[in-house]
C-alpha cells in the first residue's frame, strides 16, 4: 500500500512543504486509514500532514455522524448540567414540605418547570424539584464508580495480562471469587455495615464488586498485545515494564475498556437506585431518585406521578449512557457491532 | 473430555474457598453485633450475651470460625440461625419456590428471546426488528424495580388481570407476572444476541452452501443456522440460569415470594449472619457449576472443540 501512494502524493508533498511531508506520508500509510486521495488531498494543509489520525480523531469523526450519539449526548449533557447546577432548572427547595395544601398533589402539566408541574409526593414536596436534584446523586455514584473500577480493574488486568505466570493466576482467582458473588448482593452486604450511608460510601461498596469485567477485558486485550513487535522493539530499545505498560500497551488496549466502562455506566446509576430502593444505599436527607421511588410506592395507588416521575428520569439517564455506550463502542470497535 | 472436567473441577476448589471466605470475613467482621441485636432495646446481660457468642462460635479467632463452618458444611451442616432454626430449613423451604419462578421465567426467555432474536435476524432493517430493538433497549434501561412496581399497579391494581402479589407460590397462574418481570430483562439480551449472530451466520459459506444444494428453508434454519449460532446464546443462557437460581431480590420483594432472594434480603437487614453465608454459599455453588456445564455444552453443539 505505501508503495502505491507515495508517486502519486509525492509531487503535491513537494509542492506543499517540505521535509515533514515524507514522515506525514509514512505515517498515513502505516496506520492505513487514509486512502490516497485523501492524502493527496490533505498534502496541502501542512497542519493536518502533521501526524496520522490516532485512535480517538478516527473514533470522533465516526461519532460525529451518528445521530444516536447526539441525542444521548444532548440528554447527558442537560443531566449534567442539572446535577451541577440544579437550581438552573428550578428555584424550588426539594426539601421544602407543605403537607396541609400539597398532600400527593397531581401533576399539572402546562405548568411547565414551575413548582408543581409533576405534582406533588406524600410529604408535600415538590417532584419536579426532586426529580432535579435527584439527579446529582446518580450522575456523581455512576461516573465515579465508572472512574474507580476502570482504574482497578484496568491495574489488575495489566498486571494479571502483562507478567503472566503465577501473578495471572493468584489475580485470575481473584477475579473469578469476587465474580462470584452478584453485584447487588456484595453492595447489599457491605453497604448494611455502614450507619452513615453518603453517595461516597455506595461508590465504594460498587467498586468493590464492580471492577472485574474491566479486568478481564483488560487482561485479555493485554495479553493480545504484549506479543505485538511494537512491545519488542521498545523492550530492545531498553524501555522498562513501566513506559511499555503505559506508554505503548496502554494506549493500544484502551479501546475496548473504554466501550465496556461507558455501557456499565448506566448500570451502576441503576445499582444505586436499587440500593436506595431497598433502603440500604442513599438516605433521606439526600435527594436520590432511588429513595424517592422507594418512598411514593406505598402510595402509588393514589399518586402515581410521585413513583412515574423519578422513575422515569431514571429510566431515561440509563437509557442515555446504553446509547452513547453503543456509538462509542460503534466508532471504536467496529468488529464487536 | 474427563480430564477437562477433573481439572475444571480441581480449579473451582479455591473460586469456592475463596468467595465462602470473603463472604464470610464480610459478614462476621464488619461493625454489628448480632448477639445485643437479639435483645432488642433491652440492656443485654453480660452473662447470657457470652453464653450465646460461646454457643455460636463467634468468640473464636474469625479463621478458626470459618474452618469450623466449611468441616461442618461437608457434613451437611449449614448451621444455626440466630432464631435457632437450622440455616439448611430455611433454605429447603425457599429454594422450590426459586427453582419454580426461576424455570419458569427462563422458560419465557428462552422461547421469546430466541424466537425475536431469529425472526429479526432474518429480518434485519424491517420493522419488526426496528420496533423489537427499541424494545429491548427500553426494557434494559428500565431498571427491575420500576418495572417490577409499574407491572404490578397497571396490570395487578388497576386492570386486576392478575393478583398483585403472589399468595401460593405453588399456583403457577399466580407466578405469571413475577416470571414476566424476572424474565424481560434477560430476554432483551437473548433477543440482542441471537439476532446479531443469526444475521452474522446467515452471511456464512455453509449457509449458501445449504441454500444452493436445495434444502428446504426450514432445514437451512432450523439445523445449519440455528445450531452455529446458537452457540454464545447458551453462554448466556447458561450463566443466566445461575443467576436466575440465585433468587431475585428485588422480584420477589415486589411480589412477596417467599424465595431465596426474600430470605437473602431479609438475612441482610437484620445481621443473621448464618443465613446469609449459607445461602451464598449455595449460590456460589450453582454459579460455579453452571459455568461448568456451559463449558461442556460447547464441546455438544460445536463439534470443533474438543477437550483434551
Amino acid at each position: 500500500m505505501p508503495d502505491n501512494k507515495t508517486p502519486q502524493a509525492g509531487p503535491a508533498g513537494v509542492a506543499g512543504t517540505g521535509p515533514s511531508t515524507a514522515a506525514g506520508l509514512a505515517d498515513a500509510s502505516n496506520a492505513s486509514v487514509a486512502s490516497a486521495a485523501e492524502v493527496i488531498a490533505e498534502a496541502g494543509k501542512p497542519e493536518s500532514r502533521e501526524k496520522a489520525r490516532s485512535l480517538g480523531q478516527d473514533a470522533w469523526r465516526e461519532l460525529r455522524r451518528n445521530w444516536i450519539f447526539w441525542v444521548s449526548g444532548v440528554l447527558l449533557v442537560l443531566l449534567i448540567l442539572m446535577a451541577a447546577w440544579p437550581s438552573l432548572f428550578t428555584d424550588v427547595d426539594p426539601r421544602h414540605a407543605d403537607l396541609r395544601n400539597h398532600y400527593l398533589g397531581g401533576p399539572q402539566w402546562s405548568h411547565f418547570f414551575q413548582e408543581d408541574w409533576f405534582g406533588y409526593n406524600v410529604q408535600g414536596q415538590s417532584v419536579y424539584a426532586r426529580t432535579v436534584y435527584g439527579a446529582r446523586a446518580s450522575i456523581i455514584v455512576g461516573v465515579c464508580v465508572t472512574i474507580a473500577v476502570t482504574v482497578l480493574g484496568g491495574i489488575i488486568g495489566m498486571i494479571a495480562g502483562y507478567f503472566g505466570g503465577w501473578v495471572d493466576t493468584v489475580l485470575s482467582r481473584l477475579t473469578d471469587v469476587f465474580f462470584g458473588i452478584p453485584l447487588l448482593l456484595g453492595g447489599l452486604v457491605l453497604l448494611q455495615a455502614f450507619t452513615n450511608r453518603t453517595v461516597w460510601t455506595v461508590t465504594f461498596a460498587l467498586t468493590a464488586f464492580g471492577w472485574m469485567q474491566i479486568a478481564r477485558v483488560m487482561r485479555g486485550a493485554v495479553i493480545t498485545q504484549k506479543q505485538a513487535d511494537f512491545v519488542t522493539a521498545a523492550r530492545a530499545l531498553g524501555a522498562g515494564t513501566n513506559r511499555i505498560l503505559f506508554r505503548h500497551i496502554l494506549p493500544n488496549v484502551l479501546g475496548p475498556v473504554i466501550v465496556v466502562a461507558t455501557i456499565a455506566l448506566g448500570g451502576y446509576i441503576a445499582t444505586e437506585a436499587t440500593l436506595s430502593y431497598l433502603g440500604i444505599g442513599l438516605k433521606d436527607p439526600t435527594v436520590s431518585w432511588g429513595v424517592d421511588i422507594s418512598a411514593a410506592q406505598k402510595d402509588v395507588r393514589d399518586g402515581p406521578h410521585a413513583l412515574m416521575m423519578p422513575a422515569s428520569f431514571l429510566s431515561l439517564t440509563v437509557l442515555a449512557f446504553i446509547l452513547l455506550g453503543d456509538a462509542v463502542r460503534d466508532a471504536l470497535d467496529p468488529k464487536l457491532r | 473430555m474427563g480430564r477437562f472436567v477433573a481439572r475444571r473441577l480441581l480449579q473451582m476448589i479455591p473460586v469456592f474457598i475463596g468467595t465462602t471466605l470473603l463472604i464470610f470475613l464480610m459478614v462476621y467482621s464488619l461493625p454489628g453485633d448480632p448477639v445485643k441485636a437479639l435483645f432488642g432495646s433491652k440492656a443485654a446481660d453480660p452473662a447470657t450475651v457470652a453464653r450465646l457468642r460461646h454457643e455460636y462460635g463467634l468468640d473464636k479467632p474469625l479463621l478458626q470460625q470459618y474452618w469450623d463452618y466449611i468441616t461442618g458444611l461437608f457434613q451437611g451442616d449449614f448451621g444455626q440461625s440466630f432464631t435457632g432454626r437450622p440455616v439448611a430449613d430455611l433454605m429447603a423451604e425457599a429454594f422450590p419456590v426459586t427453582i419454580r419462578l426461576a424455570l419458569f421465567a427462563f422458560a419465557i426467555e428462552v422461547v421469546f428471546g430466541i424466537g425475536l432474536g431469529v425472526l429479526t435476524g432474518l429480518r434485519r432493517g424491517k420493522f419488526l426488528d426496528q420496533a423489537v430493538l427499541i424494545f429491548t433497549l427500553i426494557v434494559v434501561s428500565i431498571p427491575v424495580f420500576v418495572l417490577g412496581n409499574m407491572a404490578q399497579f397497571l396490570i395487578g391494581v388497576k386492570w386486576k388481570l392478575v393478583t398483585p402479589t403472589v399468595q401460593d407460590s405453588t399456583d403457577l397462574s399466580q407466578l405469571i407476572l413475577p416470571a414476566v418481570v424476572l424474565a424481560l430483562l434477560s430476554l432483551a439480551y437473548v433477543t440482542r444476541l441471537t439476532r446479531t449472530t443469526v444475521a452474522e451466520n446467515l452471511r456464512a459459506d455453509y449457509i449458501r452452501t445449504a441454500v444452493a444444494k436445495g434444502l428446504p428453508r426450514r432445514r437451512v434454519v432450523g439445523v445449519h443456522l440455528m445450531r452455529n449460532s446458537l452457540i454464545p446464546v447458551v453462554t448466556f443462557l447458561g450463566t443466566d440460569l445461575g443467576m436466575l437460581m440465585g433468587g431475585a431480590i428485588i422480584t420477589e420483594g415486589i411480589f412477596n415470594v417467599p424465595g431465596v432472594g426474600n430470605t437473602l434480603y431479609h438475612a441482610v437487614i437484620t445481621s443473621e449472619g448464618p443465613t446469609v453465608v449459607g445461602v451464598v454459599t449455595v449460590l456460589v455453588l450453582v454459579y460455579l457449576v453452571s459455568s461448568l456445564v456451559v463449558d461442556l455444552l460447547y464441546a455438544v453443539l460445536d463439534p470443533r472443540i474438543r477437550y483434551a
